[in-house]
């Protein structure tokens, strides 16, 4: 299996493809934060209309690495998925197209090792895509911007959180959206089974992100009550509530604490299923095909 | 000699379409065994087959004596294939090819082993090159490098000249030849250029519509009395319309293109000697014994004839 993953990786990484979902995101971060230097200021001026009349703002301080941050995985995160189907959704339908996956199959392996090997080869990739993105939006952005307290929009209002409080809360953002990065891998995976072509998984995985996150998104109650717990899409975006600060009896915001804890865990319970679900179809879907290609 | 395939009553339907119905027949271990048939007769349905790419709908596969639905792992091991075109990983280099092969084969294949692995094959110079590069030879060459890496037992070989110069083909029947003399191994090869299976096959099987027409040793199937004899004369209609009269009627086989006779090739003086007497020109007679026109004598006719030793 360890030799299995490693021809996988090898593969994936010896493609230009795989890199140019890394420049994209690289110049994305890199023409918002040349933005936010430039006109961060008025920028943040913009957003906080208003509250400056009852609050002391520093805005200068208020652009800083981590606001930088928060702010580009706000933007981007919401993209990832499809630079993840772009890998993921070519994995087995590009070995069959190309018509090595018929070699592959005839070879001394199991098909479950075959699925398993390159969606933990996925894996790898999704978490060198996020460990790319925190490097420059995180990384970069605070030996730029410097540290600082950090504000965050709620639906009624907004929050500061201290600077010393902040890093930690990023870490586990990340491992949140690692998470359902690899929801977007598995299904991408799954229609990679069934195609014999990787344009059709890797345009047919970006359009149920989109139908989903539209149906989540819709307040409409049939949506809302019978559709929308069952989306993975009503998950996906729980990285945000790291980033909400729980309160005591007082009101007063407890430093360390996360407002929606017991959510936030949901959330990755029900993205964790998906994952056990949707790998689990495509291996019974790889191990009962026959392979024509 | 034992069996090294058993194939038992094998039948593959893909929808309403029965690619291959009822198909038994048995590779012998150092046979280089012809799997002969036009294309869409089912070769490489029942290759697929063999190799766990497609169920079986029904029957039984037998390889090295073990059952392969339940010793896959196994026997895969020991078999070395080229399925159909030699498709490999165009973005990676030859050897880099190779060297992914020969690990998931589970061998540790060093430096040495595989370049010299690419000089059997002739490709050592372009071992750096990436296969996008590469001519179809190349990569046929380069398909057959892959599937003999880790020494296998038997090998598989679909239709490997496929896209190859003459030089190419020579090249590799010599190959084929070679480890199967040389290195005993036994080898299953199909094409549909049956003058390439009868100069390399011990033993051939005909398949047509994904049903057996024959199988058996190549000697037996150039058996001198099933020579087709093929005639020119100055007026074909006539000359036939007189054979049909004659001793030589149950003789005469579709004849598209000029007279053909399924007869004993040392009976020809014979023909010759009446068709004299009949007041036939002949232009041409010509005995050919290859077993295209063997082929294409089964393949056309309404029936089939079996004479499989089996």
């Amino acid at each position: 299996m360890w030799t299995l993953l490693q021809i996988e990786l090898f593969k994936i990484f010896k493609k230009p493809r795989t890199y140019l979902a890394f420049a994209i995101i690289a110049a994305f971060i890199f023409l918002i934060q040349v933005g936010l230097m430039v006109n961060g200021k008025d920028w943040m001026k913009f957003i906080l209309a208003g509250l400056d009349e009852t609050m002391d703002m520093e805005y200068d301080k208020l652009i800083n690495g981590y606001a930088v941050c928060f702010f580009v995985l706000n933007l981007l995160l919401v993209h990832v998925p499809i630079l993840v189907a772009l890998v993921a959704g070519d994995l087995v339908s590009g070995e069959a197209s190309m018509g090595t996956l018929r070699l592959l199959a005839a070879k001394p392996i199991s098909r479950t090792q075959i699925i398993l090997a390159k969606y933990f080869a996925a894996g790898i990739y999704v978490f060198a895509l996020l460990l790319w993105i925190a490097i420059i939006s995180l990384v970069f952005s605070i030996a730029v911007f410097g540290v600082n307290d950090l504000v965050v929009a709620k639906q009624n209002g907004i929050q500061l959180i201290e600077a010393n409080d902040i890093l930690w809360r990023y870490f586990c953002a990340f491992g949140f959206a690692y998470i359902a990065m690899m929801v977007v891998a598995a299904i991408a995976l799954l229609l990679s089974t069934l195609s014999e072509n990787s344009i059709g998984p890797i345009v047919a995985t970006v359009g149920i992100i989109i139908v989903c996150t539209l149906v989540s998104e819709m307040e409409i109650p049939i949506y809302q009550h019978y559709i929308k717990p069952y989306l993975f899409t009503t998950y996906m975006l729980g990285w945000k509530g790291f980033f909400y600060i729980g309160s005591n009896a007082e009101g007063e915001t407890v430093k360390g604490s996360i407002e929606y804890l017991p959510a936030i865990l949901k959330s990755m319970t029900a993205l964790l299923l998906y994952i056990i679900g949707l790998v689990g179809a495509a291996v019974f879907v790889f191990r009962k095909k026959d392979i024509l290609s | 000699m034992p069996p090294i395939i058993t194939v038992h009553q094998l039948s593959k339907q893909f929808a309403e379409i029965h690619a291959v119905s009822d198909l038994s027949f048995t590779v012998n271990e150092g046979d280089v065994y012809g799997f002969l048939g036009q294309n869409g007769a089912g070769k490489s349905t029942t290759i697929r087959m063999l190799l766990t790419l497609i169920k079986p709908s029904s029957g039984q596969i037998k390889i090295f004596g073990k059952d392969l639905s339940t010793h896959r792992h196994e026997i895969l091991q020991k078999i070395g294939a080229v399925i159909e075109k030699p498709d490999l990983y165009k973005y990676l280099t030859a050897y880099q090819n190779l060297s992914i092969f020969a690990r998931i084969s589970g061998i540790k294949a060093n430096r040495t082993m595989l370049m010299n692995q690419l000089e059997q094959v002739g490709l050592a110079e372009r071992a750096h090159s990436k296969v996008k590069t590469f001519s179809q030879g190349m990569k046929q060459r380069l398909g057959i490098a892959v599937a003999l890496i880790h020494n296998p037992d038997l090998i598989i070989l679909d239709e490997p000249t496929n896209g190859l110069d003459p030089q190419g083909i020579a090249d590799i029947r010599q190959l084929i030849l070679q480890l199967s003399k040389e290195k005993g191994k036994t080898i299953l090869v199909s094409s549909h250029l049956l003058s390439e299976i009868e100069l390399i096959a011990n033993r051939i099987i005909i398949i047509d519509k994904g049903k057996k027409i024959v199988e058996g040793y190549s000697a037996e199937l150039l058996d001198p009395a099933k020579t087709i004899v093929q005639i020119e004369t100055t007026d074909n209609k006539v000359a036939i319309e007189q054979l049909a009269l004659s001793k030589w009627k149950e003789q005469i086989v579709s004849s598209p293109n000029g007279i053909r006779l399924q007869m004993n090739k040392n009976a020809i003086p014979d023909l010759v000697k009446d068709a004299v007497e009949m007041n036939i020109n002949i232009l041409a007679i010509q005995p050919r014994h290859s077993l295209e026109d063997y082929f294409l004598s089964l393949t056309t006719r309404p029936h089939h004839v079996d004479t499989t030793a089996n």
